[in-house]
């Protein structure tokens, strides 16, 4: 693996936001819109009922982790849109690149733009609705380090299925975090689903993080089953990584034999 | 073919459902050599530079490149070639120093700053450098392209048409600036071209495909007598409408 490789996939992305600064609005705005709209929700709610919780910290804990998640499968599948709308496969994939650096550098071009989107949602709660994102104290990292995996894993994939079945298939990408959080207990308790679709939920990493997260902060005091919870929750994101890093490899190998590669651009699959 | 041959192509095989894009082409090019790869479209000349590239798999046949298999050394072998092809710019969204810069990376030059300062005063693009390249003209776009692929200083370079929609100034100054190149550093240049008098002026030998099979080979200011034709582009015409006839 070149570092420099890598480094050049990520400033190659970091251009496009120096040469245009509109795209950072893709970026930040609809994170913000998401932290008031809800900060706001979670106040009313909390003046609503006789909960001995706090709703914006349970509320908007939850929905800043979720956001940080869906920008970082977000941020993999545009970095690789990017080189698909500039019809950039060709130039990359000619030059001493290997597939695994170019995945690195996504990776890391996300992993920056979701720090960066994160820590403006903790600037923007703060201050407005009183949040304070290290309530759950160190428990954060793992919390975070979870979902960055499991993000990053999403994010492979959908851009592994764009890659097999053409640009067209990025309708896929946006909807994801959407879908998954019907399952993984961002807005409530796992126990209110049916019992089927708990089934999925136990398959999915951030339904370990949001369950632990709430019994954290609703109890102020850590569950029994912290420590197993948040070890299910990492290996399964480490095998959703590995597993959709593979196929995305598998898929770039098909495509260097059907001629995608050299034929990919936005009008051609 | 001398034993520091840069390219060799063993028995190559393009088939894409049951269809053969390239059957059987072998070919060799030798330092400091300009091929050119003239054919009808469709003939199997960007398959084949595909496939020289690394980015299409071949069905059959072996790569080597600089004495070295293709397949088994990909990454390797990609530090000492280039390409431009008219398909295949550069981000347009890019300026024409952070596309010079990125590539830089990633065939991780040494001392990059001063590598992009002489390419950008070589191919006469300084006054560029702050502009985005989906904003330069054709001729500037291909001094850009040109740029790029000598950037990492190729022992092989792949150009697909090259001079395509350029004036013949500009297309002039590039096939001078390669044959430079060829002489200077001893590499090989594979060309492809529907200009045959470029092709005359530039190529060392040429070779003829159609339907994906090589047809004919040799020097390309001998060739058409050697076939009965007054010139190259006659002998084009043949190959495109009667490969059979003028393989009887």
């Amino acid at each position: 693996m070149s570092l420099s490789r890598i480094f050049a996939v990520f400033v190659r992305q970091l251009f496009l936001f120096k040469s245009n600064p509109t795209r950072l609005v893709s970026i930040f705005l609809w994170l913000i819109i998401d932290v008031i709209l809800w900060g706001f929700i979670s106040r009313y709610l909390g003046s609503m009922g006789q909960a001995t919780f706090s709703f914006i910290t349970v509320i908007m804990g939850a929905i800043i982790l979720w956001e940080f998640m869906s920008r970082i499968q977000q941020g993999i599948m545009m970095a690789f849109l990017e080189d698909i709308w500039s019809q950039n496969f060709i130039n990359f994939f000619a030059s001493p690149l290997k597939i695994r650096e170019y995945l690195s550098g996504l990776v890391l071009t996300s992993i920056c733009s979701g720090i960066a989107g994160f820590l403006v949602m903790i600037a923007i709660a703060g201050p407005l609705f009183g949040y304070n994102a290290f309530k759950t104290g160190l428990l954060l990292l793992p919390f975070m380090l979870i979902l960055l995996v499991f993000g990053i894993a999403m994010g492979i994939f959908v851009s592994a299925m764009i890659f097999r079945l053409g640009p067209s298939a990025e309708w896929l990408g946006w909807p994801i975090p959407m879908v998954l959080s019907l399952f993984v207990g961002v807005f409530y308790p796992i126990s209110t689903l049916p019992a089927a679709l708990r089934t999925v939920s136990a398959v999915m990493p951030p339904s370990y993080v949001f369950e632990t997260m709430r019994s954290v902060l609703t109890t102020g005091s850590f569950p029994p089953d912290l420590l197993s919870n948040l070890l299910i929750g990492a290996l399964l994101a480490a095998i959703y990584l590995v597993l959709t890093s593979r196929f995305f490899v598998r898929i770039y190998h098909k495509n260097l034999i059907s001629g995608n590669i050299a034929r990919f651009n936005a009008e051609a699959l | 073919m001398t034993d520091k041959t840069i390219l060799k192509i063993t028995q190559l095989v393009k088939k894409y459902d049951g269809l053969r894009a390239v059957d059987h082409i072998s070919f060799s090019v030798n330092p400091g050599e300009i091929v050119g790869l003239l054919g009808p479209n469709g003939a199997g000349k960007t398959t084949a530079i595909n496939m020289i590239l690394g980015i299409l798999e071949p069905t059959e046949g072996s790569i080597e490149i600089l004495g070295k298999n293709l397949k088994e050394c990909k990454s390797d072998i990609r530090r000492n070639i280039n390409f431009a092809a008219v398909y295949a710019h550069v981000p347009a969204n890019l300026t024409v120093w952070q596309n010079l810069y990125v590539f830089g990376l990633l065939y991780e030059i040494e001392q990059l700053k001063q590598r992009l300062k002489s390419l950008l005063q070589e191919f006469d693009l300084e006054r560029f450098v702050h502009t985005k390249t989906g904003l330069l003209s054709s001729g500037e776009l291909s001094r850009l392209n040109l740029a790029k692929a000598l950037m990492n200083k190729p022992r092989l370079l792949l150009l697909d048409e090259p001079t395509a929609s350029l004036d013949p100034s500009i297309s002039q100054l590039i096939r001078e600036k390669i044959k430079a190149y060829a002489v200077e550093t001893q590499a090989g240049i594979v060309w492809t071209s529907h200009n045959m008098n470029e092709i005359e002026a530039v190529c060392d030998r040429v070779l003829f495909l159609s339907r994906g099979k090589i047809l004919l080979s040799g020097d390309p200011r001998a060739l058409p007598a050697e076939h009965g034709k007054s010139d190259l582009e006659e002998l084009f015409i043949t190959v495109a409408r009667e490969p059979l006839r003028l393989k009887e």
